[in-house]
């Protein structure tokens, strides 16, 4: 390899890795938390049968699962200023993938919720508890148990698509690749680059659920 | 102290109880016999409304219920006073043996937690588990999970506890630990509605027995002339089935 390709590398590893850190990491952190509260409603909704609320869910779930992400980050982005809410990228990014994370791990946790025995809500009610109490002690535990591994899944899903935030001009990891190969010409180098970067950011992701899984087996 | 008036309930076209009575006396322990799909497990459900039945009225102790309207104020008044034992335990998967028995307490009677681990406590040692505090109920066998359910049941005081088919689940060599629980109770003075079909338990536990078949009582006896002198012929073919069997 030439000098100047290693150079390349190395300089511009350093940029990369502090995207992921300083954008994409974040992005996708607070975009699965907030996510994670809008899932944890929507299954809680349905599962409760709670009239008007659970058809409002069934309807969110609907069009975002059907709906391109790519699609719905310009519609906030690039087309909600013409009606005149104009949101930051960021706040934009945020808000698209929190509501498209809830929408997927919205069913994630509504079969979790539903894979605990019925049996045990009963026995619920026989020691006087009412539905919530049940639903928050009991049920709610076992399911987010449950539900840890796929919802691992959807969070490392997510990084990897954050990089759909460099089309509103967010500059995460992919934006920075770009930014240097427009300038260097290596482009095949800078976008493997930005995916071993990615897959660095996963392999720790992927280390850390197998750890907690660890853990949370221990606690049965 | 209950008495339960024309219960009636059906599950589609299908009629699993049809107006059916029944007393209950403090102290009784009651043996629900009869083959499977006769109504026994949905007569012991309506009764703390896990089932809501479409007609029936009872009185527990002075208060009267709508077994089909009861507020839900009226439905948390008598599942506070009964107990409740199932055929597959049902223990909080997350919850160890100890908080099994004093989540109730905790949640929904807000007892202190000092005070409701130490009710669990007697409750557990009552069904011979001071050893298994601190178990999962996956760490348990079928026995001790449903000796950790009965100590769940007796934790709270109930007037009455009922069990449904609370052996049927349990492997052969297992019943004996919880019928010997449950005889043990019985012997203190536990008021008992129990479907089973554990025949020993009718015989020697049991003061009253209950016959059901398609949805009505067929016969309702003291233990002993239920077994020496049934008065209905279903009763003697049945026996006479059980005798064989033995």
């Amino acid at each position: 390899m030439s000098d100047r390709i290693i150079t390349i590398l190395v300089n511009s590893f350093g940029s990369l890795l502090l995207a992921g850190l300083k954008m994409t990491i974040p992005l996708a952190v607070i975009s699965f938390s907030i996510g994670l509260v809008i899932a944890l409603f929507t299954a809680l909704v349905q599962t409760a049968n709670i009239p008007v609320l659970r058809k409002l869910a069934r309807f969110y779930v609907w069009i975002i699962r059907g709906t391109p992400m790519m699609v719905q980050l310009f519609v906030v982005y690039f087309g909600l200023p013409s009606i005149g809410i104009l949101l930051s990228s960021f706040v934009s990014a945020v808000l698209v993938f929190s509501i498209s994370v809830g929408a997927y791990c919205s069913e994630t946790v509504r079969a979790a919720i539903e894979s605990v025995p019925h049996g045990q809500i009963e026995a619920g009610y026989c020691v006087g508890m009412n539905y919530w109490q049940i639903m928050y002690r009991i049920v709610i535990p076992q399911a987010l148990r449950t539900a840890f591994p796929p919802l691992s899944n959807s969070l490392i899903g997510l990084v990897k698509d954050t990089s759909l935030a460099y089309s509103i001009s967010i500059v995460e990891i992919m934006a920075t690749a770009q930014r240097i190969a427009t300038r260097t010409y290596d482009y095949f180098l800078l976008y493997i680059e930005a995916a071993f970067v990615y897959l660095i950011f996963c392999t720790f992701l992927q280390w850390l659920q197998r750890y907690l899984e660890r853990k949370l087996e221990a606690l049965r | 102290m209950l008495e339960i008036r024309n219960i009636c309930k059906s599950f589609g076209d299908l009629d699993v109880l049809k107006n059916i009575d029944l007393t209950v006396n403090k102290g009784d322990v009651i043996a629900i016999l009869g083959p499977s799909g006769s109504g026994k497990t949905t007569l012991l459900r309506c009764i703390n409304f896990l089932e809501r039945a479409d007609s029936g009225t009872m009185k527990f102790d002075e208060d009267v219920f709508d077994l089909h309207n009861a507020s839900r104020k009226e439905i948390a008044s008598v599942r506070r006073r009964t107990g409740f034992v199932f055929q597959n335990y049902n223990l909080f998967a997350n919850k160890t043996a100890l908080e099994n028995v004093t989540e109730g307490l905790i949640v929904a009677r807000h007892m202190k937690k000092a005070e409701a681990e130490e009710i669990g406590r007697k409750c557990l040692d009552k069904v011979g588990l001071s050893e298994r505090y601190h178990y999962f109920p996956s760490k348990l066998s079928g026995g001790q999970q449903q000796r950790v359910a009965i100590a769940r049941a007796i934790a709270a005081n109930p007037e009455v506890i009922m069990f449904d088919e609370p052996t049927s689940a349990l492997d052969p060599e297992l019943i004996g630990e919880v019928l010997s629980v449950m005889k043990e109770l019985a012997e203190e003075g536990m008021t008992m509605l129990v479907v089973t079909h554990e025949i020993n338990f009718a015989r020697n536990v049991s003061n009253k027995v209950i016959f059901m078949e398609n949805g009505v009582i067929v016969e309702e006896n003291d233990s002993k002339s239920f077994f020496e002198n049934p008065r209905e012929e279903r009763i003697r073919t049945f026996i006479q089935n059980i005798n064989r069997e033995n």
